[in-house]
């Protein structure tokens, strides 16, 4: 990997003071810019792409190893807790694209949106979810996000700007679009990510979506996050075409590293200043995940063993940034180790914690049912519970 | 008001299917029998004979149907009100709250620049822009899902289905997102969309383009369905149909557009879940909705000649159900008839079924009729598409039957 580096405080320090280790939490916490190369370069379609150098500083690239070992953590105590049978039902993983979540939250606020599929404990946690509503949630308590009435599927945060969590494949997209034609019609200058997978990129609602998203100019930016494996499909065997972020004819793409946190980010800083001048643009997220399509599915009956240890061997997103921390001097292996370490910790105590949530009460089958107030609360279809008052 | 409605065969009804009553030759012998008993006074007294029908109909109801403008001045009170016809109480009821809230947005096909295909939106788009009244293209899917994403941020989007029909293909978005978003996130996201659109049987419009989907729609669970039937009730349901915070499925009828009515000046919101009473009586409870309304009054005109106090209930709300209205009805003529035009099976009748004989069963004196349309597509020529729905004459002698 190739790094072209300043010469930052940090590399002038460690000369002349190897022991001492509070001077360099000094310029750990330091936001003096590193610019960093990524992997590969971008590749676009219908655009110039950006440049490959991004601009990040020792305490971004510290929360990004602190926030993707968090969620590897969460994702591999998720496995274990399927396994249990303490979750049930379906459980995607999302241990591998770590950083997509991350490099994505880089970029952007939490006013504007992100709407994913069914692949979406990560990102979650990216928008400001804890851990408790997460494992309670996964494992159907009261605390969960969705107050344990969503499941895996459909966790949402609306303060965070996380619109969820879609159980059927493809169904987000057009409501992606719509979360941007809100936002154009407020014309607050946020921007939607909508977020989708290689499967569900040869749905017809995508396409749909898309011509209105460019025809009305709308601030989306739809993201495919490619692991190439619909399921059990390889992608060349569902697509004719592959190259997804082509596929959007009209409407610009752009290629991205999706296992190159750094990329993530530059990519959508990009891709945001995009949308919300000239509307619209794709982008391909190259990524891959190493547990199967969901814990049902062993992940190694359509790729073999030797492909996923290749991946992680030589392209694992929390290695990368490691390395770069490492290289960069803004914290040695002991550290990194202990912030793994504390990760695993949090994580032990969420789960411990959330197995002590109580399981939802009774009455609860039918809150939410209906929005209280110009509705009705509903015990079953037919019978009503409270009169409607007009305003 | 507008008679849509075909003229009532006086032959038999056709011999279709077992759930629809023939004109028996016996029931016409029990009418000639009544005739001859029926002693009407000046004062509106019914003499009575031996029959147990005339001794319940003490009271002959000598005005068949409450006319509009009676019940519009009960409404209003001193002022007139002004005439106009149902599409444009719709326009006017989605004008009213377009400006009342700038949240309010339309979204369909050809709404924008045609005015609509119905001309709900006639205007519309000149007044408020092109982005409160979009055109979209023709991707119901898509446009469907795009009005629920909006909606989930706080806009109140209203989507119009050119036809009801053609909402077939958003029929995952409606039910999945639409329904269970407020559900699944644990009450963070509310939906306040509403999806109206024509359905309904026109004339000879061909099998695919005379749906009614409100008999699929009902089992989804976190939506509510309105039906209008009248230009009173339609624009108050439309206003109150996007206030609601609910998603709300306003279903319209194809037929019913042209209708004229005087309708109060003042801004007036109806009650969603509510039914309307159209004409009390004694001796049985009709339910019926949408178009099938108008041939229940014409046959309601001949039940009152006939010596038959029928109560008219228009249900309007079809998913809930009003059972408080339904119930205290049935409790009062123990007999039940429901006229609709949805299919036989897993129709919204069959539902009312089930759910008045849950709930009142011992308040019925005779197994409840349900007539509806046959399980049929709707076929071009014309008789046969008479044939299809239930016609006034079938309802007459479904009344007869169930009085007897």
């Amino acid at each position: 990997m190739a790094l072209s580096t300043h010469r930052t405080t940090t590399a002038l320090l460690r000369h002349l003071t190897p022991a001492i280790s509070y001077l360099r939490h000094i310029s750990t916490d330091s936001t003096s810019t590193i610019t960093v190369e990524t992997s590969v370069p971008f590749t676009g379609h219908k655009i110039d792409p950006p440049s490959r150098s991004v601009d990040t500083t020792a305490q971004e690239l510290m929360s990004f190893f602190r926030d993707m070992a968090l969620m590897r953590r969460m994702e591999i105590a998720a496995d274990s807790l399927y396994k249990a049978k303490l979750i049930r039902g379906f459980c995607h993983l999302y241990d591998g694209q770590e950083a997509v979540a991350v490099g994505m939250e880089a970029a952007i606020t939490r006013k504007d949106c992100i709407i994913t599929a069914y692949r979406d404990h990560c990102i979650f946690l990216g928008r400001g979810g804890t851990l408790l509503e997460s494992f309670s949630e996964l494992m159907g308590r009261k605390d969960g996000c969705s107050k344990g009435k969503g499941g895996s599927m459909h966790f949402y945060k609306k303060e965070g700007g996380f619109y969820g969590g879609h159980g059927i494949v493809g169904a987000q997209i057009p409501l992606g679009c719509g979360l941007a034609f809100a936002q154009k019609y407020k014309n607050d200058e946020n921007v939607t990510f909508t977020l989708y997978g290689d499967g569900a990129a040869n749905q017809g609602q995508l396409f749909e979506a898309l011509n209105m998203a460019a025809l009305w100019d709308l601030p989306a930016i739809l993201v495919c996050e490619n692991n190439h494996y619909g399921m059990g499909t390889a992608e060349w065997r569902a697509a004719k075409s592959p190259a997804y972020y082509k596929r959007g004819d009209y409407v610009p793409g752009l290629k991205v590293d999706g296992m190159d946190a750094l990329a993530v980010k530059q990519a959508c800083r990009f891709a945001k200043e995009h949308a919300l001048k000239n509307g619209p643009i794709i982008l391909e997220m190259d990524t891959y995940r190493y547990h199967g399509h969901s814990m049902s599915d062993p992940g190694s009956t359509y790729r073999t063993r030797d492909e996923i240890s290749g991946v992680r061997q030589e392209r694992d997103p929390i290695e990368r940034v490691r390395k770069l921390l490492l290289a960069y001097d803004i914290a040695n292996e002991k550290e990194l180790k202990d912030i793994e370490k504390e990760a695993r910790k949090q994580v032990d105590e969420a789960i411990a914690k959330a197995k002590e949530s109580p399981l939802p009460e009774p009455s609860e089958l039918f809150t939410n049912v209906y929005v209280k107030g110009y509705g009705v609360e509903s015990f079953g279809a037919d019978r009503k519970e409270i009169r409607a008052a007009l305003p | 008001m507008a008679a849509i409605v075909q003229g009532i065969g006086s032959t038999a009804a056709p011999c279709a299917s077992s759930n629809k009553f023939l004109l028996s030759s016996l029931g016409s012998s029990l009418l000639e029998k009544k005739r001859n008993f029926f002693v009407v006074r000046s004062d509106g007294k019914c003499y009575t004979g031996l029959n147990q029908q005339q001794r319940r109909a003490q009271n002959v109801v000598t005005n068949a149907v409450a006319t509009k403008e009676e019940k519009a001045s009960a409404a209003v009170g001193s002022k007139p009100g002004h005439e106009l016809l149902l599409f444009e109480a719709l326009r006017e009821g989605l004008e009213e709250e377009m400006d009342r809230d700038p949240c309010v947005c339309v979204m369909g096909e050809d709404v924008g620049h045609y005015g609509g295909s119905y001309k709900v939106t006639k205007g519309l788009a000149e007044k408020y822009g092109d982005l409160r009244v979009l055109d979209t293209p023709i991707a119901e899917n898509s446009f469907t899902g795009m009005g629920i994403g909006a909606a989930m941020t706080g806009l109140r989007p209203i989507v119009e289905g050119m036809n009801m029909g053609f909402l077939l293909l958003a029929f995952n978005q409606i039910s999945n997102n639409c329904g269970m978003l407020h559900y699944t996130s644990g009450g963070q996201f509310k939906i306040p969309i509403v999806i109206r659109g024509p359905g309904g049987v026109g004339r000879q419009l061909g099998a695919e383009h005379s749906q009614r989907l409100e008999s699929y729609f009902q089992s989804i669970p976190g939506i509510q369905m309105v039906a209008c039937s009248t230009a009173y009730n339609a624009k108050g349901l439309m206003k109150a149909a996007i206030r609601s915070d609910n998603p709300v499925i306003l279903f319209e009828h194809v037929l019913l557009y042209n209708l004229k009515e005087r309708i109060p000046d003042e801004e007036y919101v109806l009650n969603l879940e509510e039914a309307e009473m159209v004409r009390p009586g004694e001796h049985v409870t009709i339910l019926t909705y949408s178009r099938m309304r108008y041939h229940v009054m014409q046959a309601a005109k001949t039940l009152v000649n006939n010596g038959y106090d029928p109560e008219v209930i228009d249900i309007r709300s079809l998913k809930p159900f009003d059972l408080y209205t339904i119930g205290n009805s049935v409790k009062k003529t123990h007999r039940v008839l429901i006229v609709e035009e949805c299919m036989r099976t897993g129709g919204i009748g069959a539902s009312l079924t089930a759910a008045i004989n849950e709930n009142f069963h011992d308040h019925l004196d005779a197994p409840i009729v349900c007539l509806s349309s046959q399980d049929v597509p709707t076929p071009y020529a014309g008789t046969l598409e008479e044939w299809t729905l239930v016609q006034p004459a079938q309802i007459v002698s479904a009344v007869e039957q169930l009085c007897l």
